[in-house]
């Protein structure tokens, strides 16, 4: 390797007009919302809900939280996913985000829809990009569905985490009257810690 | 399939390091659990041009409401490179700063230095097709924050990119040669000694315009990505 990584930073306190500009009120644009399905796309509706916890089990109130899915069939809207026997949807581009300070209780949420397994033998899950002020790399972790009872036993990912830890993974469903959703806390330190990836 | 480089913690800092108060409570504690790269790591979101209006590039002028921001006037440039020394186009960079008082137009902020009407303070960019971007803005000042008594953060420019996976995405800042309040920032020696440098812009008579701005140069190095397509 020629040349070093340039080392990350906190994305600190004043991210929001920068990143996450209209969900925060301010005047200019952002390239991204909690929105991820804005046309037609194929797929069950699901809402995802959730709050970051610190150490001492307060809830953030300026994480940044980002997602990454595929579609319903489980293929990626990515140059290098080329798997024409899994239907591209071209309105959905599988990407959001979603900062915890603009709403009373501190949530997040999501308005997507419930990606596919991406590869045989895999659970379906949704990639999750952890930043907030004091976290000087940004986290990777994972969101597994509850209701995934066949498929998540035998994932090769959740697997390889400890059996105790696994349900800091899965989120859990409820059906409300606006539909399925998902709860996925994500817990920073302490009993409950969030198990977060090197990858 | 692929070859994407790991996150080389050699150069990145600890999740908690104390003299950053702040980590001590937001840190992970635990240790990651390494797996390999799949399909879901090895994509992103890939944007283009369509998320960019005609003065993103330009903090200078997109904030204008009635005349010039104050301040002293830059270009930052440089090149996204992957490990391998190779350009990275189409990589999406997002950036937000203070303005030249040291202010961010952030509603939380609360330090006592003026808000500039005519500036904004955040934009963003693409690199091109030999992985090269440019900004022009106003330099930001430094700004006193809590972490303890009489800490000021050195000048920097917050940094967002969104390269060819999710797994290459980084967020970092851009500091200014000389700034002799850099040995002073918990945040900035957080980061290894020897990979500290690296966050730290350098002057450029060549980037300069005559008359008009000073000029800095950034390079950027995101996780290498070697794939090859996944069929069926
Ligand atoms: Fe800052």
């Amino acid at each position: 390797m020629t040349f070093k990584q340039t080392p990350s930073q906190t994305v600190g306190p004043y991210f929001a007009y920068g990143l996450t500009a209209q969900q925060y009120s301010y005047g200019n644009t952002q390239i991204a919302d909690n929105q991820l399905v804005k046309g037609d796309v194929a797929g069950e509706r699901i809402r995802i809900t959730g709050k970051v916890f610190d150490g001492n089990g307060d809830a953030v109130d300026d994480a940044l939280i980002e997602i990454w899915q595929a579609n319903a069939v489980g293929r990626f809207n990515h140059p290098l996913d080329q798997r024409s026997n899994r239907a591209l949807d071209t309105e959905f581009l599988g990407y959001g985000r979603c900062g915890t300070g603009t709403r009373s209780d501190l949530s997040f949420s999501f308005d997507t829809i419930k990606p596919g397994a991406a590869q045989a033998g895999h659970a379906p899950f949704i990639t999750v990009v952890v930043m907030m002020r004091g976290l000087l790399s940004h986290a990777f972790t994972r969101i597994y569905f509850s209701d995934e009872t066949s498929a998540n036993p035998t994932d090769p990912v959740l697997s390889k985490v400890c059996a105790s830890r696994q349900s800091t993974l899965i989120a859990q469903r409820k059906e409300t009257g606006t539909g399925p959703e998902y709860h996925f806390d994500i817990h920073m330190q302490g009993p409950q810690e969030t198990v977060f990836f090197d990858v | 399939m692929s070859k994407l480089t790991p996150r080389d913690w050699d150069s990145h800092a600890a999740f908690i390091s104390p003299e950053y108060k702040s980590s001590t409570l937001r840190g992970v504690s635990q240790s990651l659990v390494k797996i390999d790269p799949e399909l879901a790591e090895l994509t992103g979101p890939a944007f283009g041009q369509e998320v960019l209006g005609p003065l993103d590039h330009d903090l200078t002028k997109n904030g204008q409401v009635n005349g010039e921001p104050i301040g002293e006037r830059i270009i930052v440039t440089g090149t996204v490179f992957d490990e391998f020394g190779q350009p990275v186009p189409n990589t999406l960079i997002e950036i937000w700063q203070a303005n030249a008082a040291g202010r961010y137009v952030h509603k939380r902020d609360q330090h006592d230095a003026p808000i500039d009407p005519n500036f904004l303070g955040a934009g963003r960019c693409l690199t091109d097709e030999n992985g090269n971007y440019k900004f022009y803005t106003i330099k930001p000042g430094a700004y006193p924050w809590g972490n303890h008594p009489n800490a000021w953060r050195p000048n920097h420019i917050h940094l967002s990119l969104l390269g060819p996976c999710i797994s290459s995405r980084i967020v970092t800042q851009m500091y200014f040669p000389g700034d002799s309040l850099l040995p002073y920032d918990p945040i900035y020696i957080a980061t290894p000694e020897q990979a500290r440098e690296r966050l730290v812009s350098e002057f450029s008579l060549d980037v300069t315009e005559d008359g008009f701005a000073l000029g800095y140069i950034f390079n950027i190095v995101v996780r290498g990505v070697n794939a090859t397509p996944a069929e069926a």
